[in-house]
Protein backbone atom coordinates (compact mmCIF):
# COMPACT_ATOMS: atom_id res chain seq x y z
CA UNK A 1 0.00 0.00 0.00
CA UNK A 2 1.62 3.60 -1.00
CA UNK A 3 2.12 6.29 1.25
CA UNK A 4 -0.27 8.02 -0.38
CA UNK A 5 -3.07 5.37 0.04
CA UNK A 6 -2.68 5.13 3.35
CA UNK A 7 -2.46 8.73 3.88
CA UNK A 8 -6.28 9.17 2.70
CA UNK A 9 -7.56 6.38 4.48
CA UNK A 10 -6.11 8.34 7.78
CA UNK A 11 -7.65 11.17 6.65
CA UNK A 12 -11.19 9.41 6.10
CA UNK A 13 -10.56 7.22 9.26
CA UNK A 14 -10.31 11.20 11.53
CA UNK A 15 -13.14 12.40 9.28
CA UNK A 16 -15.70 9.59 9.81
CA UNK A 17 -17.16 10.41 13.45
CA UNK A 18 -18.22 13.79 12.40
CA UNK A 19 -19.57 12.72 9.21
CA UNK A 20 -21.55 9.92 10.18
CA UNK A 21 -22.40 12.10 13.09
CA UNK A 22 -23.88 14.97 11.36
CA UNK A 23 -25.25 12.54 8.18
CA UNK A 24 -27.62 10.60 10.77
CA UNK A 25 -28.73 13.76 13.05
CA UNK A 26 -28.43 16.73 10.14
CA UNK A 27 -28.69 14.85 6.14
CA UNK A 28 -31.09 12.38 6.92
CA UNK A 29 -33.92 14.51 8.78
CA UNK A 30 -33.42 16.85 5.48
CA UNK A 31 -34.22 13.78 3.61
CA UNK A 32 -36.77 12.42 5.65
CA UNK A 33 -38.60 16.34 5.32
CA UNK A 34 -38.79 15.88 1.74
CA UNK A 35 -39.89 12.62 2.19
CA UNK A 36 -42.76 13.36 4.54
CA UNK A 37 -43.70 16.51 2.99
CA UNK A 38 -45.86 14.23 0.57
CA UNK A 39 -47.29 12.07 3.54
CA UNK A 40 -50.25 13.07 5.91
CA UNK A 41 -47.93 12.16 8.44
CA UNK A 42 -49.69 12.91 11.90
CA UNK A 43 -50.03 11.64 15.62
CA UNK A 44 -52.03 8.55 13.84
CA UNK A 45 -50.48 4.64 13.12
CA UNK A 46 -50.72 4.96 9.49
CA UNK A 47 -49.28 7.21 7.19
CA UNK A 48 -50.35 7.42 3.07
CA UNK A 49 -48.87 9.51 0.21
CA UNK A 50 -51.01 12.34 -0.79
CA UNK A 51 -49.03 13.31 -3.51
CA UNK A 52 -48.45 17.59 -3.44
CA UNK A 53 -52.02 17.54 -1.36
CA UNK A 54 -49.26 19.26 1.02
CA UNK A 55 -48.00 21.86 -1.47
CA UNK A 56 -51.69 22.65 -2.69
CA UNK A 57 -53.09 23.54 0.60
CA UNK A 58 -50.06 25.70 0.91
CA UNK A 59 -50.45 27.83 -1.67
CA UNK A 60 -53.91 28.05 -1.64
CA UNK A 61 -53.83 29.23 2.36
CA UNK A 62 -52.07 32.13 3.71
CA UNK A 63 -48.20 31.15 2.96
CA UNK A 64 -47.88 33.85 0.22
CA UNK A 65 -48.61 36.02 2.74
CA UNK A 66 -46.44 34.27 5.36
CA UNK A 67 -43.38 34.12 3.10
CA UNK A 68 -43.75 37.88 2.10
CA UNK A 69 -44.06 38.75 5.69
CA UNK A 70 -40.87 36.73 6.41
CA UNK A 71 -38.98 38.68 3.81
CA UNK A 72 -39.85 41.71 5.28
CA UNK A 73 -39.06 40.82 8.68
CA UNK A 74 -35.65 39.35 7.54
CA UNK A 75 -34.92 42.56 5.34
CA UNK A 76 -35.23 44.68 7.96
CA UNK A 77 -33.79 42.88 10.68
CA UNK A 78 -30.64 42.57 8.75
CA UNK A 79 -30.24 45.59 7.36
CA UNK A 80 -30.37 47.14 10.83
CA UNK A 81 -28.32 44.57 12.27
CA UNK A 82 -26.00 46.09 9.56
CA UNK A 83 -26.54 49.61 10.32
CA UNK A 84 -25.78 49.21 13.75
CA UNK A 85 -22.86 47.25 13.98
CA UNK A 86 -20.93 48.80 11.14
CA UNK A 87 -21.61 52.36 13.37
CA UNK A 88 -20.59 50.27 16.44
CA UNK A 89 -17.20 48.28 14.77
CA UNK A 90 -16.50 51.98 13.42
CA UNK A 91 -16.74 53.65 17.02
CA UNK A 92 -14.98 50.77 19.35
CA UNK A 93 -12.06 51.11 16.39
CA UNK A 94 -10.94 54.24 17.68
CA UNK A 95 -8.10 54.60 19.51
CA UNK A 96 -9.46 55.94 22.89
CA UNK A 97 -9.37 55.34 26.40
CA UNK A 98 -11.48 52.66 27.80
CA UNK A 99 -12.11 51.01 24.14
CA UNK A 100 -10.94 47.56 26.01
CA UNK A 101 -14.12 47.45 28.52
CA UNK A 102 -16.18 48.67 25.67
CA UNK A 103 -15.53 46.42 23.67
CA UNK A 104 -16.96 43.90 26.43
CA UNK A 105 -19.66 45.78 27.51
CA UNK A 106 -20.85 44.59 23.70
CA UNK A 107 -20.58 41.16 24.00
CA UNK A 108 -23.48 40.18 26.56
CA UNK A 109 -26.34 39.52 24.47
CA UNK A 110 -24.98 37.17 22.04
CA UNK A 111 -23.09 35.56 25.36
CA UNK A 112 -25.90 34.88 27.84
CA UNK A 113 -28.63 32.89 26.65
CA UNK A 114 -30.79 34.08 24.54
CA UNK A 115 -34.03 33.43 26.00
CA UNK A 116 -33.21 35.40 28.87
CA UNK A 117 -32.50 38.47 27.11
CA UNK A 118 -35.83 37.87 25.42
CA UNK A 119 -37.39 38.11 28.47
CA UNK A 120 -36.44 41.23 30.07
CA UNK A 121 -37.30 42.71 26.22
CA UNK A 122 -40.70 41.04 27.32
CA UNK A 123 -41.19 43.18 30.11
CA UNK A 124 -39.63 46.41 28.38
CA UNK A 125 -42.30 46.19 26.04
CA UNK A 126 -45.35 45.36 28.56
CA UNK A 127 -47.73 48.40 28.19
CA UNK A 128 -48.75 48.47 31.44
CA UNK A 129 -45.49 49.11 33.36
CA UNK A 130 -42.94 48.83 30.82
CA UNK A 131 -39.64 50.54 30.45
CA UNK A 132 -40.38 51.69 26.83
CA UNK A 133 -43.81 52.24 26.89
CA UNK A 134 -43.22 54.16 29.89
CA UNK A 135 -40.42 56.48 28.84
CA UNK A 136 -41.94 57.47 26.06
CA UNK A 137 -45.23 58.62 28.37
CA UNK A 138 -42.77 60.85 30.31
CA UNK A 139 -40.91 62.39 27.21
CA UNK A 140 -44.92 62.99 26.18
CA UNK A 141 -44.48 61.32 23.04
CA UNK A 142 -47.13 59.07 23.36
CA UNK A 143 -50.70 59.52 25.09
CA UNK A 144 -51.77 56.58 27.09
CA UNK A 145 -50.09 53.14 27.48
CA UNK A 146 -48.92 51.29 24.49
CA UNK A 147 -48.85 47.38 24.78
CA UNK A 148 -45.77 46.94 22.21
CA UNK A 149 -46.77 43.30 21.86
CA UNK A 150 -50.58 43.34 21.55
CA UNK A 151 -51.08 45.28 18.35
CA UNK A 152 -49.96 43.78 15.14
CA UNK A 153 -47.59 46.53 13.39
CA UNK A 154 -45.28 47.61 17.03
CA UNK A 155 -45.50 43.80 18.09
CA UNK A 156 -43.96 43.16 13.72
CA UNK A 157 -41.14 45.69 14.96
CA UNK A 158 -40.61 45.17 18.79
CA UNK A 159 -39.37 41.55 17.46
CA UNK A 160 -37.48 43.26 14.66
CA UNK A 161 -35.82 44.86 17.58
CA UNK A 162 -35.21 42.22 19.92
CA UNK A 163 -33.38 40.49 16.94
CA UNK A 164 -31.35 42.96 15.85
CA UNK A 165 -30.03 43.25 19.63
CA UNK A 166 -29.12 39.70 19.80
CA UNK A 167 -27.50 39.93 16.25
CA UNK A 168 -25.98 43.18 16.82
CA UNK A 169 -22.69 42.12 18.79
CA UNK A 170 -21.50 39.36 16.22
CA UNK A 171 -21.14 41.74 13.24
CA UNK A 172 -20.45 44.76 15.41
CA UNK A 173 -17.26 41.96 16.68
CA UNK A 174 -16.77 40.82 13.20
CA UNK A 175 -16.83 44.14 11.41
CA UNK A 176 -14.20 45.75 14.06
CA UNK A 177 -11.96 42.78 13.37
CA UNK A 178 -12.16 43.41 9.93
CA UNK A 179 -11.56 47.05 10.28
CA UNK A 180 -8.14 45.82 12.09
CA UNK A 181 -6.83 43.82 9.60
CA UNK A 182 -6.82 46.57 7.01
CA UNK A 183 -3.09 47.44 7.18
CA UNK A 184 -2.22 50.23 9.10
CA UNK A 185 0.50 51.81 6.30
CA UNK A 186 -2.13 52.62 4.30
CA UNK A 187 -3.88 54.75 6.80
CA UNK A 188 0.10 56.29 7.41
CA UNK A 189 0.55 56.95 4.17
CA UNK A 190 -2.73 58.95 3.53
CA UNK A 191 -2.29 61.07 6.20
CA UNK A 192 1.09 61.55 5.49
CA UNK A 193 -0.37 63.08 2.45
CA UNK A 194 -2.27 65.29 4.56
CA UNK A 195 -5.66 63.33 4.15
CA UNK A 196 -8.05 64.12 7.23
CA UNK A 197 -9.39 61.59 9.50
CA UNK A 198 -13.30 61.25 7.93
CA UNK A 199 -11.27 61.55 3.90
CA UNK A 200 -9.32 58.13 5.44
CA UNK A 201 -12.19 56.77 6.43
CA UNK A 202 -14.51 57.29 3.42
CA UNK A 203 -11.59 56.35 0.99
CA UNK A 204 -9.63 53.55 3.33
CA UNK A 205 -11.59 51.99 5.91
CA UNK A 206 -15.34 52.07 4.02
CA UNK A 207 -14.16 50.12 0.63
CA UNK A 208 -11.76 47.81 2.47
CA UNK A 209 -14.65 46.99 4.71
CA UNK A 210 -17.46 46.23 2.27
CA UNK A 211 -16.01 42.59 1.60
CA UNK A 212 -16.14 41.47 5.17
CA UNK A 213 -19.88 43.16 5.14
CA UNK A 214 -21.29 41.57 2.08
CA UNK A 215 -20.34 38.12 3.75
CA UNK A 216 -21.76 39.37 7.52
CA UNK A 217 -24.69 40.41 5.41
CA UNK A 218 -25.01 36.98 3.69
CA UNK A 219 -24.31 35.06 7.28
CA UNK A 220 -26.88 37.25 8.88
CA UNK A 221 -29.47 36.65 6.16
CA UNK A 222 -29.65 32.77 6.82
CA UNK A 223 -29.34 32.90 10.56
CA UNK A 224 -32.44 36.14 10.44
CA UNK A 225 -34.35 33.65 8.12
CA UNK A 226 -33.70 30.92 10.85
CA UNK A 227 -35.16 32.83 13.89
CA UNK A 228 -37.23 31.15 15.80
CA UNK A 229 -36.64 31.87 19.65
CA UNK A 230 -37.30 35.95 19.76
CA UNK A 231 -40.49 35.41 18.06
CA UNK A 232 -41.77 32.57 19.89
CA UNK A 233 -41.35 33.74 23.07
CA UNK A 234 -42.83 37.35 22.51
CA UNK A 235 -45.63 36.52 20.84
CA UNK A 236 -46.04 33.31 19.50
CA UNK A 237 -46.49 34.40 16.14
CA UNK A 238 -49.28 36.73 17.08
CA UNK A 239 -51.92 38.62 17.71
CA UNK A 240 -53.42 37.58 14.82
CA UNK A 241 -50.38 36.24 13.15
CA UNK A 242 -48.80 38.80 12.19
CA UNK A 243 -45.78 38.06 13.62
CA UNK A 244 -45.55 34.56 12.11
CA UNK A 245 -42.69 33.69 9.61
CA UNK A 246 -42.16 30.77 7.97
CA UNK A 247 -40.14 28.95 10.78
CA UNK A 248 -43.10 30.12 13.43
CA UNK A 249 -45.94 28.68 10.99
CA UNK A 250 -43.92 25.30 10.56
CA UNK A 251 -43.78 25.25 14.07
CA UNK A 252 -47.63 25.46 14.88
CA UNK A 253 -48.64 23.16 11.88
CA UNK A 254 -46.27 20.77 12.87
CA UNK A 255 -45.76 20.63 16.87
CA UNK A 256 -48.62 22.68 17.57
CA UNK A 257 -51.31 20.71 14.92
CA UNK A 258 -49.34 17.71 15.10
CA UNK A 259 -50.13 18.14 11.51
CA UNK A 260 -46.22 16.52 10.06
CA UNK A 261 -46.87 16.15 6.83
CA UNK A 262 -47.97 20.16 6.17
CA UNK A 263 -45.39 21.04 8.43
CA UNK A 264 -42.65 19.23 6.34
CA UNK A 265 -43.80 20.74 3.04
CA UNK A 266 -43.35 24.03 4.63
CA UNK A 267 -39.95 22.80 6.08
CA UNK A 268 -39.35 22.07 2.24
CA UNK A 269 -40.25 25.37 0.99
CA UNK A 270 -37.83 27.17 3.62
CA UNK A 271 -34.80 24.51 2.66
CA UNK A 272 -35.43 25.79 -0.96
CA UNK A 273 -35.08 29.53 0.23
CA UNK A 274 -31.88 28.19 2.25
CA UNK A 275 -30.36 26.14 -0.31
CA UNK A 276 -30.48 29.55 -2.81
CA UNK A 277 -28.71 32.04 0.22
CA UNK A 278 -26.05 29.50 0.89
CA UNK A 279 -25.06 28.43 -2.98
CA UNK A 280 -25.44 32.68 -2.99
CA UNK A 281 -23.22 32.84 0.01
CA UNK A 282 -20.71 30.32 -1.24
CA UNK A 283 -20.72 32.10 -4.93
CA UNK A 284 -19.81 35.71 -3.40
CA UNK A 285 -17.49 34.64 -0.69
CA UNK A 286 -15.57 32.66 -3.66
CA UNK A 287 -15.49 35.93 -5.86
CA UNK A 288 -14.33 38.37 -2.92
CA UNK A 289 -11.77 35.23 -2.20
CA UNK A 290 -10.59 35.38 -5.52
CA UNK A 291 -11.06 39.15 -5.97
CA UNK A 292 -8.30 39.60 -3.23
CA UNK A 293 -5.77 37.47 -4.68
CA UNK A 294 -5.58 39.15 -7.87
CA UNK B 1 3.70 53.85 25.45
CA UNK B 2 2.49 57.21 27.39
CA UNK B 3 1.73 59.27 24.16
CA UNK B 4 -0.64 57.71 21.41
CA UNK B 5 0.60 57.91 18.02
CA UNK B 6 0.59 61.45 16.47
CA UNK B 7 -1.76 59.58 13.77
CA UNK B 8 -4.65 58.97 16.55
CA UNK B 9 -4.90 62.01 18.22
CA UNK B 10 -7.75 63.28 18.12
CA UNK B 11 -9.08 67.26 18.86
CA UNK B 12 -11.78 67.46 21.50
CA UNK B 13 -14.48 67.78 19.31
CA UNK B 14 -13.82 64.57 17.96
CA UNK B 15 -13.18 62.84 21.64
CA UNK B 16 -16.83 63.77 22.13
CA UNK B 17 -18.96 62.96 19.09
CA UNK B 18 -16.50 59.40 19.73
CA UNK B 19 -17.67 59.09 23.31
CA UNK B 20 -21.34 59.95 22.27
CA UNK B 21 -21.52 57.47 19.41
CA UNK B 22 -20.24 54.83 22.30
CA UNK B 23 -22.83 56.11 24.80
CA UNK B 24 -25.48 55.65 22.14
CA UNK B 25 -24.03 52.04 21.23
CA UNK B 26 -23.69 50.67 24.54
CA UNK B 27 -27.22 52.10 26.15
CA UNK B 28 -28.73 50.24 23.50
CA UNK B 29 -26.94 47.12 24.08
CA UNK B 30 -26.91 47.30 27.62
CA UNK B 31 -30.38 48.98 28.66
CA UNK B 32 -32.02 45.53 29.11
CA UNK B 33 -29.53 44.22 31.62
CA UNK B 34 -29.80 47.49 32.98
CA UNK B 35 -33.30 47.42 33.19
CA UNK B 36 -34.20 44.09 34.55
CA UNK B 37 -31.67 44.44 37.08
CA UNK B 38 -33.23 47.50 38.32
CA UNK B 39 -36.86 45.26 38.19
CA UNK B 40 -34.90 42.53 40.14
CA UNK B 41 -34.70 45.06 42.94
CA UNK B 42 -37.91 46.63 43.01
CA UNK B 43 -40.93 45.09 44.95
CA UNK B 44 -44.05 44.36 43.31
CA UNK B 45 -46.13 46.98 44.11
CA UNK B 46 -43.40 49.87 42.75
CA UNK B 47 -43.33 47.13 39.60
CA UNK B 48 -46.69 47.45 39.50
CA UNK B 49 -47.74 51.28 39.80
CA UNK B 50 -47.84 53.93 36.96
CA UNK B 51 -46.54 56.25 35.93
CA UNK B 52 -42.83 54.27 34.96
CA UNK B 53 -40.27 55.16 37.80
CA UNK B 54 -36.76 53.73 36.56
CA UNK B 55 -34.95 54.19 39.98
CA UNK B 56 -35.84 51.70 42.27
CA UNK B 57 -37.18 53.46 45.62
CA UNK B 58 -36.90 51.68 48.69
CA UNK B 59 -34.91 48.54 46.55
CA UNK B 60 -34.35 45.64 47.77
CA UNK B 61 -32.27 41.86 46.99
CA UNK B 62 -35.71 40.06 48.92
CA UNK B 63 -36.78 39.08 45.14
CA UNK B 64 -32.85 37.18 44.97
CA UNK B 65 -33.91 34.80 48.06
CA UNK B 66 -37.41 34.55 47.45
CA UNK B 67 -36.57 33.50 43.34
CA UNK B 68 -35.93 29.89 45.28
CA UNK B 69 -39.02 29.21 46.56
CA UNK B 70 -41.11 30.45 44.06
CA UNK B 71 -39.22 28.69 41.02
CA UNK B 72 -38.98 25.35 42.40
CA UNK B 73 -36.80 23.80 40.11
CA UNK B 74 -34.28 27.07 39.98
CA UNK B 75 -31.11 25.18 41.21
CA UNK B 76 -32.03 22.61 38.87
CA UNK B 77 -32.40 24.04 35.70
CA UNK B 78 -28.99 25.81 36.27
CA UNK B 79 -27.70 22.05 37.20
CA UNK B 80 -29.29 21.11 34.18
CA UNK B 81 -27.99 23.79 31.89
CA UNK B 82 -24.37 23.49 32.88
CA UNK B 83 -24.55 19.50 32.71
CA UNK B 84 -26.30 19.59 28.97
CA UNK B 85 -23.50 22.43 27.75
CA UNK B 86 -20.32 20.22 29.45
CA UNK B 87 -21.71 16.90 27.77
CA UNK B 88 -22.17 18.77 24.29
CA UNK B 89 -18.60 20.25 24.72
CA UNK B 90 -17.07 17.05 25.16
CA UNK B 91 -18.84 15.00 22.50
CA UNK B 92 -18.03 18.19 20.15
CA UNK B 93 -14.74 18.12 20.79
CA UNK B 94 -14.18 14.46 20.31
CA UNK B 95 -15.97 14.46 16.87
CA UNK B 96 -14.09 17.76 15.39
CA UNK B 97 -10.34 17.55 16.68
CA UNK B 98 -9.49 14.85 14.78
CA UNK B 99 -12.07 16.06 11.10
CA UNK B 100 -10.52 19.22 11.75
CA UNK B 101 -6.99 17.97 11.70
CA UNK B 102 -7.92 16.05 8.43
CA UNK B 103 -9.23 18.95 7.09
CA UNK B 104 -6.41 20.92 7.79
CA UNK B 105 -3.56 18.79 6.36
CA UNK B 106 -4.65 16.28 4.09
CA UNK B 107 -5.97 17.18 0.11
CA UNK B 108 -8.08 14.29 -0.97
CA UNK B 109 -11.14 14.00 -3.77
CA UNK B 110 -13.77 15.89 -2.51
CA UNK B 111 -12.37 17.35 0.91
CA UNK B 112 -13.38 20.59 -0.73
CA UNK B 113 -16.89 19.65 -1.28
CA UNK B 114 -16.68 17.81 2.29
CA UNK B 115 -15.90 21.23 4.15
CA UNK B 116 -18.68 22.97 2.45
CA UNK B 117 -21.05 20.53 3.06
CA UNK B 118 -20.48 20.47 6.85
CA UNK B 119 -20.48 24.56 6.87
CA UNK B 120 -24.03 24.09 5.07
CA UNK B 121 -25.09 22.13 8.00
CA UNK B 122 -25.08 26.43 9.75
CA UNK B 123 -27.22 27.26 6.96
CA UNK B 124 -30.33 24.72 8.64
CA UNK B 125 -31.64 25.64 12.36
CA UNK B 126 -32.88 23.06 14.20
CA UNK B 127 -36.30 24.23 13.67
CA UNK B 128 -36.53 23.49 10.41
CA UNK B 129 -35.52 19.74 10.94
CA UNK B 130 -37.78 19.56 13.73
CA UNK B 131 -40.48 17.01 12.50
CA UNK B 132 -37.95 14.89 11.74
CA UNK B 133 -35.93 15.08 14.51
CA UNK B 134 -38.46 14.45 16.83
CA UNK B 135 -39.79 10.75 15.10
CA UNK B 136 -36.04 10.07 15.09
CA UNK B 137 -36.05 10.97 18.88
CA UNK B 138 -38.83 9.34 19.22
CA UNK B 139 -37.40 5.70 17.64
CA UNK B 140 -34.30 5.99 19.27
CA UNK B 141 -36.44 6.32 22.81
CA UNK B 142 -34.64 9.20 23.97
CA UNK B 143 -38.02 12.03 23.88
CA UNK B 144 -38.20 13.25 27.61
CA UNK B 145 -34.39 12.37 28.58
CA UNK B 146 -31.30 14.32 28.81
CA UNK B 147 -30.42 12.88 25.31
CA UNK B 148 -32.93 15.03 23.45
CA UNK B 149 -31.34 17.88 23.92
CA UNK B 150 -27.94 16.97 23.67
CA UNK B 151 -28.05 14.47 20.20
CA UNK B 152 -29.21 17.02 18.41
CA UNK B 153 -27.56 20.06 20.28
CA UNK B 154 -24.27 18.64 19.31
CA UNK B 155 -25.18 18.66 15.59
CA UNK B 156 -25.66 22.00 14.60
CA UNK B 157 -22.57 23.03 16.56
CA UNK B 158 -20.16 21.14 14.99
CA UNK B 159 -19.45 23.35 11.81
CA UNK B 160 -17.76 26.39 13.40
CA UNK B 161 -15.88 23.65 15.23
CA UNK B 162 -14.29 22.52 12.75
CA UNK B 163 -14.21 25.84 11.25
CA UNK B 164 -12.38 27.25 14.03
CA UNK B 165 -10.00 24.83 14.67
CA UNK B 166 -9.19 23.79 11.33
CA UNK B 167 -7.95 27.19 10.99
CA UNK B 168 -6.08 26.97 14.14
CA UNK B 169 -4.28 23.79 12.82
CA UNK B 170 -3.33 25.30 9.78
CA UNK B 171 -1.00 27.74 10.88
CA UNK B 172 0.76 24.89 13.17
CA UNK B 173 3.45 23.91 10.43
CA UNK B 174 3.78 21.16 8.24
CA UNK B 175 7.50 20.63 9.10
CA UNK B 176 6.49 18.67 12.92
CA UNK B 177 4.20 16.53 11.09
CA UNK B 178 6.93 15.56 7.97
CA UNK B 179 9.72 15.32 10.73
CA UNK B 180 8.12 13.37 12.82
CA UNK B 181 6.98 11.15 9.80
CA UNK B 182 10.81 10.75 9.00
CA UNK B 183 11.80 9.57 12.19
CA UNK B 184 9.20 6.99 11.90
CA UNK B 185 6.18 7.81 13.99
CA UNK B 186 2.48 6.94 12.81
CA UNK B 187 0.08 9.04 11.87
CA UNK B 188 -1.88 8.61 14.96
CA UNK B 189 0.96 8.62 17.07
CA UNK B 190 2.33 11.82 15.20
CA UNK B 191 -1.54 13.57 16.00
CA UNK B 192 -1.50 12.46 19.41
CA UNK B 193 2.19 13.13 20.59
CA UNK B 194 3.02 16.34 18.20
CA UNK B 195 0.14 17.99 17.08
CA UNK B 196 -2.29 17.76 19.74
CA UNK B 197 0.06 19.20 22.64
CA UNK B 198 0.09 22.48 20.18
CA UNK B 199 -2.77 23.04 19.17
CA UNK B 200 -4.12 22.67 23.15
CA UNK B 201 -4.88 26.78 22.91
CA UNK B 202 -7.04 26.40 19.89
CA UNK B 203 -8.80 23.53 21.04
CA UNK B 204 -9.27 25.21 24.44
CA UNK B 205 -10.96 28.64 22.61
CA UNK B 206 -12.88 25.77 20.84
CA UNK B 207 -14.15 24.19 23.52
CA UNK B 208 -15.18 27.52 25.38
CA UNK B 209 -17.03 29.06 22.09
CA UNK B 210 -19.06 25.45 21.90
CA UNK B 211 -20.01 25.83 25.74
CA UNK B 212 -20.89 29.24 25.22
CA UNK B 213 -22.90 28.67 22.91
CA UNK B 214 -24.27 25.59 23.95
CA UNK B 215 -25.18 26.90 27.06
CA UNK B 216 -26.95 30.35 25.02
CA UNK B 217 -28.95 27.98 22.88
CA UNK B 218 -30.79 25.56 24.45
CA UNK B 219 -34.37 26.25 24.03
CA UNK B 220 -36.22 24.75 20.58
CA UNK B 221 -34.74 21.26 21.55
CA UNK B 222 -35.22 21.82 25.08
CA UNK B 223 -39.11 22.81 24.24
CA UNK B 224 -40.39 20.37 21.84
CA UNK B 225 -38.37 17.13 22.72
CA UNK B 226 -38.64 16.86 26.67
CA UNK B 227 -41.55 17.58 28.72
CA UNK B 228 -39.68 16.37 32.07
CA UNK B 229 -39.04 19.44 34.17
CA UNK B 230 -36.42 17.83 36.04
CA UNK B 231 -34.22 18.03 33.02
CA UNK B 232 -35.31 21.30 32.02
CA UNK B 233 -32.73 23.72 31.39
CA UNK B 234 -32.49 27.14 32.22
CA UNK B 235 -34.14 29.18 29.21
CA UNK B 236 -36.99 26.47 29.52
CA UNK B 237 -37.52 26.34 32.97
CA UNK B 238 -38.28 29.91 33.34
CA UNK B 239 -40.06 30.50 30.36
CA UNK B 240 -42.41 28.04 31.57
CA UNK B 241 -42.17 30.25 34.97
CA UNK B 242 -42.88 33.11 32.17
CA UNK B 243 -45.82 31.92 30.57
CA UNK B 244 -47.79 32.13 33.25
CA UNK B 245 -50.93 34.57 34.01
CA UNK B 246 -49.25 36.33 36.69
CA UNK B 247 -45.56 36.92 36.54
CA UNK B 248 -43.85 38.03 38.85
CA UNK B 249 -41.47 40.33 37.16
CA UNK B 250 -39.03 40.82 40.19
CA UNK B 251 -38.36 37.37 40.69
CA UNK B 252 -38.12 36.65 37.08
CA UNK B 253 -35.06 39.03 36.50
CA UNK B 254 -33.70 38.11 40.00
CA UNK B 255 -33.70 34.29 38.71
CA UNK B 256 -32.37 35.59 35.19
CA UNK B 257 -29.66 37.38 36.41
CA UNK B 258 -28.24 34.29 38.44
CA UNK B 259 -28.86 32.21 35.44
CA UNK B 260 -26.42 34.84 33.01
CA UNK B 261 -23.67 35.30 35.84
CA UNK B 262 -21.99 31.79 34.37
CA UNK B 263 -22.00 33.41 31.24
CA UNK B 264 -20.86 36.92 32.17
CA UNK B 265 -18.06 35.61 34.65
CA UNK B 266 -16.84 33.43 31.08
CA UNK B 267 -17.04 36.27 29.64
CA UNK B 268 -14.65 38.80 31.94
CA UNK B 269 -12.65 36.24 32.56
CA UNK B 270 -11.99 34.58 28.73
CA UNK B 271 -12.91 37.47 26.43
CA UNK B 272 -9.09 37.96 25.17
CA UNK B 273 -9.88 34.06 23.52
CA UNK B 274 -13.50 34.64 22.76
CA UNK B 275 -12.33 37.71 20.16
CA UNK B 276 -9.58 35.64 19.06
CA UNK B 277 -11.72 32.74 18.32
CA UNK B 278 -14.25 34.62 16.55
CA UNK B 279 -11.12 36.76 14.33
CA UNK B 280 -9.98 33.27 13.47
CA UNK B 281 -12.85 31.70 11.83
CA UNK B 282 -13.89 35.00 10.57
CA UNK B 283 -11.11 37.24 9.09
CA UNK B 284 -8.40 35.03 7.50
CA UNK B 285 -10.83 32.94 5.26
Amino acid sequence: MSVRRSTIIFAWILLLPALLYVSVIVAYPLVDTFILSFTDASLKKTTKWVGTLNYDKIFNGTFAEVIARTFVWTFFSVSIKMGIGTFGAVMLNAAVPGRALFRVLTMPPWIVPMAIGIFMWGWMYNGQFGMISGVLQNLGLVDGPVAFLAHGSTAFWATIITDVWIGVPLVTLYLLASIQAIPQDLYEAAWTDGAGRFYRFRRITLPLLVPAMITMSMLSLIATFNSFDIIWILTQGGPNGDTTTMIIDTYRTAIGSKKYGEGAARAVVICIFLSIFCLLYFRVTHRLASGESR
Amino acid sequence: MSQPALINRYRWYELVGIYAGIFVFLSFILAPFVEGFLVSLKPLSLLFSSPYRFWPENGSFAAYKTMWVSVPGFARYIFNSFFISVIVTAVVLALVVPAAYAFARFRFRGSGALLAAFLAVNMFSGAVLLIPLFRLMRSFGVLNTYFAMIVPGVAFLIPSAIWLLRTYMMRIPRELDEAAFVDGASHFYTLRRVILPIAMPGITVVAITTFIGSYAQQFIFALTFNSKTEYMPLPVGLFAYFGRQEVVWNELMAASFVGIAPAVIVIFFLQRYLVSGLTAGAVKQ
